[in-house]
């Protein structure tokens, strides 16, 4: 995969398609590439990585990128193909600018879930046949891919890429039983006090770091509530649990509609917080009171959210 | 030195006297910091998710409260003198971020809500023994087979060896004297053996700080390579909340209804308003913020103590970076190539 990628990078910037290239850069160790501009051929060959842990989703670096001189060349995902069109059903990306190569994906992997099988001092990562080889200056170990793979990409809705210029492997189809809402279930199932405590629970270990805030590309505002003096309820730290629980919601809500699941704000949480059940409760709940939607699907589908019809629920 | 062969009777003879907190894993499988009871499980972690500054310097902290009646304002001081308490397994790096922290909040002026906690906890440091490929405190000199704190810790093959450091760490070994017995530093000496046999293979083993440092804000600063650098950062500030020692806070006022509470807390040069002033923020770009981050631990705090620098390679923001970019990067990058 990286080599074709690469290849058609290189292709694309030589016949001036594009003036700049978005990927990912190396790291220090197997599994920490950074998202990274790339302009030169020779930048690209020196530096430029994909492999299984490419898991960040590029589409929101593109509201700053696309207003930049010139197009862009940028690799996404069947599920940062949604992000990209919500973006720019929402106006925030100026589609024109931008040159989408979609890439296949088996799934990427959550380093955590080998850290928490206790593999530490990795050195490599070595995948052949379904199986990784992780190397650790302790000895080695094999995992089952399937075993690594981020929770996003178990319960994975869509193969499909809605948006691109051109492709890299097969494009897939959306899956019907990916049974992402089976965990919302039993939160429902849930008496409220049992649910109330589950969420405290989750969320009592929040820092307020803002990654899922920053990290998401719903969350689009120039000026965000939170850091807006004059709002009200600006706040860099919850000053008790009510602030805590406000902040999620109020994230929650304002996404609510315009989430397309892409699960990255769960992936940076450095606390682990399942922040995706709280998404995913707004956006099931969506489906059964409006009929079923998928935000950023289709940049011309009128969200539920804001369109109003008589037949509406009321609560 | 002591050796204890039952560490939950120690912890138990602890905790009769005072709080004590040790790593905990949490629901998610993560280590936390949690009050010691009867039944605590003692994490096996390396470290833990948050860093041990909280216990001196937590995320929010009242400082005062003013109480409004009519146009009378009453101010409160709602300092109280902290309860004694012991902090157990503090690896080498967070304990050396003690240090630093200590020279930001003990020098003139001296901070008393951080030195009254400082005075009230004992410290127990614990040696590791199973480094990850994130961890580089050797990079700033510190020694994760002897770390320091008013008590440090070695595990070996049987039981625990103790060392008290300070008068503070003498008094707490004295109140559970009859768990100790006399040892000498045999099994310490190989377990430290076997510590740097390991630290010597681990990836950021030849991190250095070449290139970095004291006195060389001119040469730093404006390296063209900030640009590729800060290029991705989504300026979250996850990097410094995980620090033990990002050491900056905003004092903010909540209004409770009935009066003001004016608390201080954790804030972060990645942010847009941080140092925010009249005129706006004097760092108007997300590579100036981050830049600022990275210059700060690796320059300007060295500038101002000694050259010691303001990072003690925990490793916490490797792991943790949405992005993975993180101070490791950035040292390797100003080290290779400049103009110097
Ligand atoms: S990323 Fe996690 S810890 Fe950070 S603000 Fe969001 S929920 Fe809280
Ligand atoms: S709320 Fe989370 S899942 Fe939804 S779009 Fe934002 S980052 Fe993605
Ligand atoms: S360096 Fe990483 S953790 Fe720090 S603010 Fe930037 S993106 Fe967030
Ligand atoms: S900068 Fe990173 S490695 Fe250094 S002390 Fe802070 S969190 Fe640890
Ligand atoms: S950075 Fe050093 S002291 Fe800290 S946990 Fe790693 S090996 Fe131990």
């Amino acid at each position: 995969m990286q080599a074709m990628m690469e290849k058609r990078a290189i292709e694309l910037l030589e016949n001036g398609t594009v003036n700049r290239v978005l990927g990912w850069s190396a790291g220090e160790f197997p599994y920490d590439m950074t998202p990274a501009v790339f302009e030169s051929v020779e930048e690209l060959q020196n530096n430029f990585v994909y492999n299984d842990f490419c898991g960040a989703n590029l589409s929101k670096y593109l509201i700053k990128e696309s207003r930049k001189e010139g197009k862009i060349l940028v690799f996404l995902k069947p599920c940062d193909t949604y992000s990209f069109n919500q973006l720019i059903a929402e106006h925030r990306v100026i589609r024109e600018n931008v040159y989408v190569i979609g890439i296949e994906c088996f799934g990427k992997v959550d380093v955590e879930k080998l850290k928490a099988m206790g593999l530490s001092g990795i050195t490599g990562i070595i995948a052949k046949n379904g199986i990784y080889t992780v190397e650790t200056i302790y000895g080695n170990k094999e995992v089952k891919m399937a075993d690594a793979m981020a929770e996003r990409c178990l319960s994975c809705k869509s193969k499909k890429h809605v948006v691109y210029d051109e492709l890299i492997g097969e494009d897939g189809e959306v899956v019907d039983d990916c049974n992402r809402f089976d965990m919302v279930e039993k939160l429902e199932a849930m008496t409220p006090d049992e649910r109330f405590a589950f969420w405290r629970g989750e969320l009592s270990r929040c820092i307020r770091c803002n990654a899922c805030r920053n990290v998401c590309p719903a969350c689009t505002c120039e000026h965000c509530v939170f850091d807006n003096p004059n709002s009200g309820i600006a706040q860099k730290a919850a000053v008790n649990s009510f602030e805590e629980n406000m902040f999620h919601i109020i994230r929650a809500f304002h996404v609510a509609g315009r989430c397309t699941d892409c699960g990255e704000c769960s992936r940076v949480c450095p606390q682990n917080i399942p922040l995706h059940l709280l998404n995913r409760k707004f956006i099931k709940d969506m489906n059964e009171f409006y009929g079923e939607y998928q935000a950023g699907e289709d940049p011309n589908a009128k969200p539920p959210l804001g369109t109003f019809r008589t037949g509406d629920r009321e609560a | 030195m002591k050796k204890l062969t039952n560490l939950n009777a120690f912890f138990a003879a602890i905790a009769a006297k005072q709080a004590l907190y040790l790593p905990v894993d949490n629901s998610v499988g993560k280590a936390e910091y949690k009050k010691w009871q009867d039944g605590t499980v003692y994490s096996s972690a390396l470290n833990t998710a948050r860093s041990a500054k909280d216990f001196f310097f937590p995320q929010t902290e009242n400082l005062m409260e003013f109480k409004m009646e009519g146009k009378k304002i009453d101010v409160i001081d709602t300092r109280e003198e902290c309860e004694d308490f012991v902090i157990f397994g503090v690896r080498a790096c967070d304990a050396a971020s003690f240090d630093i922290l200590d020279r930001v909040y003990l020098v003139d002026p001296v901070d008393s809500y951080y030195k009254n906690r400082r005075e009230h906890g004992t410290v127990v440091t614990l040696a590791c023994n199973r480094p990850a490929e994130t961890c580089f405190c050797g990079a700033f000199g510190i020694d994760a087979g002897n770390p320091l704190g008013d008590v440090t810790a070695w595990k070996v093959e049987d039981g625990y060896v103790l060392r008290a450091n300070t008068e503070k760490g003498e008094a707490l070994l004295a109140c559970v004297a009859d768990l100790l017995t006399d040892t000498d530093d045999a099994a310490v000496k190989k377990e430290q053996e076997k510590l740097r046999a390991i630290m010597a293979k681990l990836p950021l083993a030849n991190l250095t700080t070449d290139g970095v440092g004291e006195g060389l804000t001119k040469e730093l600063f404006d390296r063209p390579e900030w640009a590729a650098l800060s290029e991705s950062c989504i300026g979250c500030g996850t990097c410094t909340f995980v620090c033990p020692t990002c050491q900056c806070y905003d004092i903010r006022d909540f209004d409770t209804g009935h009066g003001i509470q004016r608390f201080r807390c954790w804030d972060s040069c990645m942010y847009s308003d941080f140092t925010k002033m009249a005129h706006g923020n004097p760092r108007v770009s997300q590579l100036e913020r981050f830049r600022q981050r990275f210059m700060h631990k690796l320059v300007y705090f060295p500038d101002n103590n000694d050259g010691i620098f303001g990072c003690v390679g925990c490793g916490r923001c490797l792991a943790s970076c949405p992005i993975s970019m993180n101070i490791v990067k950035v040292m390797k990058t100003l080290a290779k190539g400049g103009n110097q």
